[in-house]
């Protein structure tokens, strides 16, 4: 289109490269930031919390029942001993420089990015994290585009045909899909197509490298579960969102112009619409790959989720806190890209 | 839905006699006892109830009223802007509207939209909604211009909005059609939004409200830029506004509308010099004015507009008209017909010509 090629001209805040380069360098000191904040809340609510509470955490590594000296041994070796400040200084040098953690008769080397060594998987969190992250992240990108095109979809067809059967149907349903939680809808479709009808295999998860279409029979049913969920809350929505957009003054004005109806909803009325759908999507994409905890438990998926819970019932506090702040990062980074996208899309948002 | 079948015929001037024939009317614009009932929860609203009026080529009409007498309305009737027209909780619209020979309110929406933004165009109240906020000016312009001319490639038809940008006064027009409106100030916005109105020189211009959202200062230059492009493009235009003033140096031909209905019409200077109704007078009463002697406050027209669902009985205006009681109780028991008080002057008032003569003569003239 014409402006394509104008760009420079017509937009002078946004327009111009090194203006948007100091922005994401601005926004991304601010990411770090962020991370530092919520790294030290959680890092203050499971080293602190279980002082005060009376439970010492150097317990979670030596078991119940041993003696008052292998208990301190450890905490000097852990450097549990130390002020807290202490052990968060060492904490963060170990997320730039990789940290030694001394356990009894072995020393665990826990490189670069450390967040820190989880005893009771005798591995660094960081590998744990990272094993989990594909089966998560698998989950959420099926599950998104699903629901996207299933929400999305629904919703704009129910506002052009606002009180129409399928607007009630859509919206009944819609309703459903935000009520019935995960748990159910899950075991209720796993039970029904897993374990009585024997289409999919047993819960589980397969590499998409090692075979691509099991991968998808594993992950089928997780996907429609978590998308309809999400659908519906897309689906009213976009619905919403749309109704109000028809009904502004530019859409009169390009009908007046004589355009057709159709040209009226496609260029004028969606983009409009699908603006705030990418906010909202940004978020949920973030928050979902740092961990959709129910559907993972549910379908027997090892991601992050799963660790989380996993961390919680074990007491595994070093898990927890690296779970904590690799899903604050995902939705931190989510919020930065959603941002920015939303300065291309709405040419008045100015980065500045 | 026909109301008329319901409900006698409210105008049986000698324009509105002609209003049920199918012959096109000479006239270039022609509306033929137009109707529009808007159904809602708490009863109908009758938007328009029974107006007609002509336009000739090359002329200007002012449409003028208060907030919800159906000016607007009107005019999206003409434009066929309504949504959900006859669905259930749609508008019903019934009448004519001759454009150029060709009626409208029967004709399929496909061939209204052809017309829309081609022959008929129309400037909107506030130019920042009423343009789409992600895209460029030029884009928006040629958009319009290009649906109704598919063959002009887009450099020629982008060439095409700098010269119509170029036109309505926007400097360096090269630059501003690349930006978008919120980089506009409003008066530049309404000069865009005229600009884009232009697009396929529409030999109908609709202007509602064009400069009731802008600044006291660029409200003269929009009315003058109007007035320029009207000369120089030949079109009808209608301007529709609550105040007088904007269209007293405009129009040619004024109509004065209340409760839906027309009250008064007539060529703008009879209107301003003679004006024949009770309502007209309020709002010429009303209608500050610097070439007087600063008089001690302005003449505002009494009370409220009226509920559109239970219009007062008789003459709708009578609760507000200072002289109902001089009609021998007829202004609350039977509705005043338009009749015709002087040459192309029609008013619809229970009161003899020579009374409001004389009212006018001796209460009203002298506190304008």
């Amino acid at each position: 289109m014409v402006g394509r090629r104008s760009l420079q001209g017509g937009r002078p805040a946004t327009g111009q490269p090194s203006a948007v380069l100091l922005y994401i360098f601005r926004r991304l000191v601010n990411v770090v930031v962020m991370l530092l904040v919520i790294s030290l809340v959680t890092f203050g609510i499971f080293f602190m919390v279980p002082k005060l509470t009376g439970s010492d955490p150097a317990l979670l590594y030596v078991g119940k029942n041993s003696s008052p000296t292998a208990l301190h041994d450890i905490k000097v070796k852990l450097g549990l001993d130390k002020p807290l400040y202490e052990q968060y200084g060492m904490y963060l040098k170990g997320i730039v420089a990789g940290r030694d953690f001394n356990n009894g008769p072995s020393v665990s080397h826990c490189p670069a990015p450390c967040l820190g060594y989880s005893f009771k998987n005798q591995e660094p969190v960081w590998g744990t994290l990272t094993t989990a992250l594909p089966q998560t992240a698998s989950l959420a990108a099926g599950a998104s585009v699903i629901w996207l095109v299933l929400g999305v979809g629904t919703g704009i067809l129910s506002a052009l045909r606002k009180r129409s059967v399928l607007d009630r149907v859509t919206m009944v349903t819609a309703l459903a899909g935000v009520s019935l939680p995960i748990y159910f809808t899950g075991l209720l479709t796993a039970a029904i197509f897993v374990y009585n009808l024997h289409w999919l295999p047993d819960l589980g998860y397969v590499n998409f490298t090692d075979d691509p279409v099991g991968w998808a029979k594993q992950l089928i049913l997780p996907w429609i579960t978590l998308a309809f969920l999400y659908a519906a809350t897309y689906a009213r929505l976009t619905r919403a969102t749309m109704l109000d957009v028809m009904g502004e003054d530019y859409i009169r004005t390009a009908r007046a112009k004589g355009l057709t109806e159709g040209v009226v909803v496609r260029k004028h009325a969606l983009r409009s619409t699908l603006t705030p759908i990418l906010t909202v999507f940004g978020m949920d994409l973030g928050g979902l790959i740092g961990g959709a905890i129910l559907t993972e438990n549910v379908f027997n998926l090892r991601g992050l989720g799963y660790e989380a819970l996993n961390g919680i019932n074990s007491e595994d506090l070093p898990l927890i806190m690296g779970v904590t702040l690799f899903a604050a990062f995902f939705i931190v980074m989510a919020n930065l890209i959603v941002d920015l996208l939303y300065a291309v899309v709405d040419p008045r948002v100015r980065l500045a | 839905m026909t109301p008329r079948k319901t409900e006698p015929t409210e105008e049986s001037t000698g324009v509105a006699e002609s209003a049920v024939s199918q012959v096109a009317p000479s006239a270039f614009l022609s509306v033929r006892d137009l109707r529009v009932h808007f159904p809602t929860d708490d009863g109908v609203v009758k938007s328009v109830d029974g107006l007609s009026f002509d336009l000739e080529r090359g002329k200007t009409l002012g449409i003028v009223g208060e907030s919800g007498s159906g000016k607007s309305v009107t005019s999206l009737s003409i434009m066929g802007l309504h949504r959900n027209v006859g669905k259930k909780r749609g508008p019903s619209i019934s009448g004519q509207v001759w454009l150029d020979g060709q009626e409208l309110i029967s004709a399929g929406p496909e061939e209204v939209r052809k017309l829309r933004g081609r022959q008929m165009a129309m400037i909107f109240q506030d130019p920042l909604t009423a343009m789409h906020p992600y895209f460029t000016v030029g884009q928006q312009i040629v958009e319009g211009y290009r649906q109704h001319n598919p063959q002009v490639n887009k450099k020629a038809a982008r060439e095409h909005a700098i010269a119509l940008l170029d036109r309505v006064g926007i400097p360096q027009p090269d630059k501003r059609v690349d930006q978008h409106p919120h980089e506009f100030s409003g008066g530049m916005r309404q000069r865009a939004m005229i600009a884009m109105a232009l697009a396929n020189d529409p030999s109908l211009l609709i202007a509602d409200e064009p400069t009731t959202a802008l600044d006291v200062t660029v409200q003269a230059q929009i009315l003058d830029l109007i007035r320029d492009l009207q000369k120089e493009f030949g079109s009808s235009v209608i301007i529709i506004t609550h105040d007088l003033g904007v269209v007293a140096e405009l129009a040619d031909d004024i109509l004065v509308m209340y409760g839906g209905k027309c009250v008064e019409k007539g060529p703008a200077d009879k209107i301003f010099t003679e004006p024949e109704h009770p309502y007209t007078w309020g709002l010429l009463g009303s209608m500050p004015r610097i070439d007087r002697e600063l008089q001690e406050r302005l003449i505002p027209v009494q009370g409220n507009p009226p509920s559109l669902i239970n219009l007062p009985g008789g003459c709708s205006f009578h609760p507000r008209c200072p002289f109902a009681d001089r009609t021998d109780g007829k202004s609350q028991s039977e509705t005043p017909q338009l009749t015709s008080v002087g040459e192309n002057h029609l008013a619809a008032c229970h009161m003899s010509l020579e009374a409001r003569q004389q009212i006018f003569t001796e209460e009203i003239a002298p506190r304008l």
